[in-house]
């Protein structure tokens, strides 16, 4: 077992820390300041400089003393396939609690709003993670522009029920087919081509959409965005004090009125769609399309030499990636009552992307266990708002170098022929 | 919009003087696109925020040496320019060996997710080091030439629109020259080949990827520092847009190809102008995403690239 060489490695952070340094002087250590009165100024910070500079080095160190001891302990451990076995029953009963968890968070003493809106949120980027998990997880399609659909879903909802004057569970299934057949429309001439140059041309087509939505104001009312969306109802019964066409929810069922009502229901409601696009990924990987995504992602040529239709078979996942966004994106804009393009920007992808990756691509659970940290964590570091980003991108890169393939990653295909391989011993 | 209707002949010269302008600004950026994918085969995601911290390194220096009453325009934006290649070479050294050398030969999207992190991560980090709010910067080269004049419309030339084209095209022509005749390009010409083969043979490839990364921050800078004068005004988003334009203009040249970006760069600059000019201002960025994906769908490999053959 090697000894760490500690002189070394504190050479090294120090030539971190002055390449650090060389880096943060011309952009923090002087910053450009255009508030006084006489034009364009320099603040000079130098302190904040140096100090970041130090953060590197210090950083530096400690990632090289712990990969170090990694490495040692590593050598110890079990074998992989040991591994990957005891993971897969740790993802089970992470699941089941975090089901469990889930369904009685609204009867918990703490849940009050607050919380209860935070949980709402995180099982909003959970289903959207799912439903981009369909296209990036299991068809191996990087999407860089899911917010589109997202969008298309949620000023479906928006236009139908404001112009129609439609229910929640009617607009709900037309949201989804409308961003479906987005789907299908914007995937068609696209699927044909490699990984890097789809995501950039999903990306593309976000912005298109974004821009779209941004300056049809007749349509859409251009950056104003819409509001008074209807708010959801119970079946039929609408959460008011009172209604002038008949029972609201709280007089059917004789309880006091309370705000926290509707509330609770949005969030037993995000759950059981969330619920429903897991229970349908699950299933639709143990039939052909769901088996053929798999193998696509794995080799495309081999899957085009045994006869699958690599173009219908991506269309599949995306327009049913899509759909899931489509229903993410009616449930945002019921909740919220208010859209605007601002909320469908790149970084929306660039986050729902970040969950399905970090989480491990392919693994549900990874999908919540990343969304509850990614969501979750930045709501809890609010007051650190300006630091939110700058740690989210560098937490981006910080996994994917630490673990390529996400934090549970999972490529074991769902469907196999023949007992599994070292399983005996 | 004035003139567009009475003058057609006079407009179009205008709009073209404009779109060569812009063109050479996105042909600078290509480069760097262009030749990281190259080599490594990857889209550096975080470029168009290299071409953003050239600009603001730019902005720093000439406020500094401004404040401190050194220089004419001209001096200062030399010495703005040196700058600015400086330290957004320095930053796309760093970018490399953080963010891509760990990743490299590992999975393919990962690398992208880490360059899409470290572009957010830069955005931020420039945000909080300099302040949200935009960066207005005084002329600093004003006049020009009057090409034409018809009723009330002329056709100016801008000494700005003079510098810009003639810094690029003395850039290009230098840099095709280092890479065709210099032992660095040829190391470079080398690795794109092959890179296995070129390790055997004793290249150091970690330092031609890193200079490779060096070379195309730097061109970004100057980009940066052009957009910077051209415009008077930028903020910590502009790498957003004006990166994903670049790559559009990589890609419709042929990705790989350095010819190719500057042509790419070139026509994406005119197409966006003439759009802007004849047609609508706010979809002028559709125009540029809808150029891209027509590419990608009727020529994948751009106009000047090679065809990729996809082995088993």
């Amino acid at each position: 077992m090697a000894e760490i060489d500690y002189i070394a490695q504190a050479k090294e952070s120090a030539i971190a820390a002055l390449v650090g340094l060389a880096l943060t002087v011309p952009i923090v250590g002087l910053r450009t300041d255009s508030s006084g009165p006489d034009g364009m100024t320099i603040d000079v910070r130098m302190l904040d400089a140096v100090l970041l500079a130090i953060g590197i080095g210090v950083g530096h160190f400690m990632v090289n003393l712990a990969r170090g001891l990694l490495q040692q302990r590593r050598r110890a451990a079990k074998p992989a396939i040991a591994r990957a076995a005891n993971l897969k029953s740790v993802a089970y009963f992470l699941g089941a609690g975090a089901l469990v968890f889930g369904l009685v968070l609204p009867g918990l003493p703490f849940a009050d709003r607050y919380v209860m809106d935070v949980g709402t949120l995180v099982l909003t980027y959970v289903m959207l993670g799912w439903g981009l998990n369909i296209v990036v997880g299991l068809a191996g399609l990087l999407d860089l522009g899911y917010v589109a659909f997202y969008a298309v879903g949620a000023y479906s909802y928006a236009l139908i029920a404001s112009h129609f004057g439609w229910s929640f569970w009617v607009c709900l299934p037309l949201a989804g087919a409308f961003a479906a057949f987005f789907g299908i429309i914007l995937g068609f001439p696209v699927l044909r081509l490699r990984g890097d140059y789809l995501a950039i041309v999903t990306l593309g087509f976000g912005e298109i959409i974004r821009v779209i939505l941004l300056n049809w104001y007749d349509f859409t009312g251009g950056p104003d965005g819409m509001s008074r969306i209807p708010r959801p109802d119970f079946f039929g019964l609408p959460f008011a004090r009172s209604s002038p066409d008949g029972a609201t929810f709280h007089e059917f069922f004789g309880l006091e009125f309370s705000s926290m009502h509707r509330i609770i229901f949005l969030y037993y409601l995000i759950f059981a769609l969330a619920l429903l696009t897991n229970v349908f990924t699950l299933r639709i990987r143990r039939l052909p399309v769901g088996r053929a995504w798999e193998a696509l992602r794995e080799d495309e040529i081999a899957c085009r030499s045994l006869g699958v239709n690599p173009t219908n078979t991506k269309l599949t996942a995306f327009a049913i990636g899509a759909m899931f966004g489509g229903f993410a994106g009616a449930f945002f804009a019921t909740r919220q009552g208010f859209i605007s393009p601002e909320s469908f920007t790149f970084i929306e992808s660039a986050v729902i992307l970040a969950i399905v990756v970090l989480g491990g691509m392919g693994s549900q659970i990874g999908v919540v266990l990343a969304a509850i940290l990614l969501i979750g964590g930045t709501e809890i570091f609010r007051d650190l708002a300006e630091y939110r980003m700058l740690a989210f991108g560098a937490a981006m890169v910080a996994i994917m170098v630490w673990k390529p393939r996400g934090l549970l990653s999972n490529r074991e295909p769902t469907v196999r022929l023949g007992p599994k391989p070292g399983a005996g011993s | 919009m004035g003139g567009g209707l009475t003058e057609p002949m006079e407009y179009f010269l205008q709009q073209l003087i404009n779109g060569v302008t812009l063109g050479s600004i996105y042909g600078l950026i290509a480069i760097g696109y262009t030749m990281v994918y190259g080599i490594i085969g990857m889209i550096n995601f975080a470029h168009g925020d290299i071409f953003m911290i050239g600009a603001f390194s730019g902005l720093i220096v000439i406020v500094g040496l401004g404040a401190l009453g050194l220089g004419s325009a001209g001096g200062l934006i030399v010495v703005a320019i040196i700058g600015a290649m400086i330290v957004a070479a320095a930053y796309g050294w760093a970018l490399e060996r953080i963010a891509y050398r760990p990743l490299r030969g590992s999975f393919r999207l990962a690398a992208l997710i880490s360059a899409i992190g470290m572009s957010i991560l830069l955005q931020n980090y420039v945000q909080l080091a300099q302040g949200a709010r935009v960066k207005p910067l005084q002329p600093m080269i004003e006049g020009g030439f009057v090409l034409m004049q018809k009723g009330d419309f002329t056709v100016n030339l801008s000494y700005l629109q003079i510098i810009i084209v003639g810094t690029t095209i003395a850039l290009m022509t230098g840099f095709s020259l280092l890479i065709a005749k210099t032992s660095i390009g040829r190391s470079q010409r080398a690795c794109e080949q092959d890179m296995k083969m070129a390790a055997l043979l004793g290249l150091d490839v970690n330092r031609t990827i890193s200079l490779t990364f060096m070379m195309g921050a730097a061109l970004a800078a100057v980009a940066g520092m052009m957009f910077l004068i051209y415009y008077g005004v930028i903020d910590f988003f502009i790498g957003f847009l004006v990166g994903i334009k670049a790559f559009t203009a990589a890609v419709l040249g042929g990705i790989g190809s350095l010819p190719g970006a500057m042509l790419g760069g070139l026509l994406i600059g005119l197409i966006e102008t003439f759009w802007s000019g004849y047609f609508t201002v706010e979809y002028k960025d559709v125009a540029a995403f809808a150029i891209l994906v027509l590419v990608l769908i009727f020529r994948p490999t751009g106009l000047l690239g090679r065809p990729e053959v996809e082995k088993v």
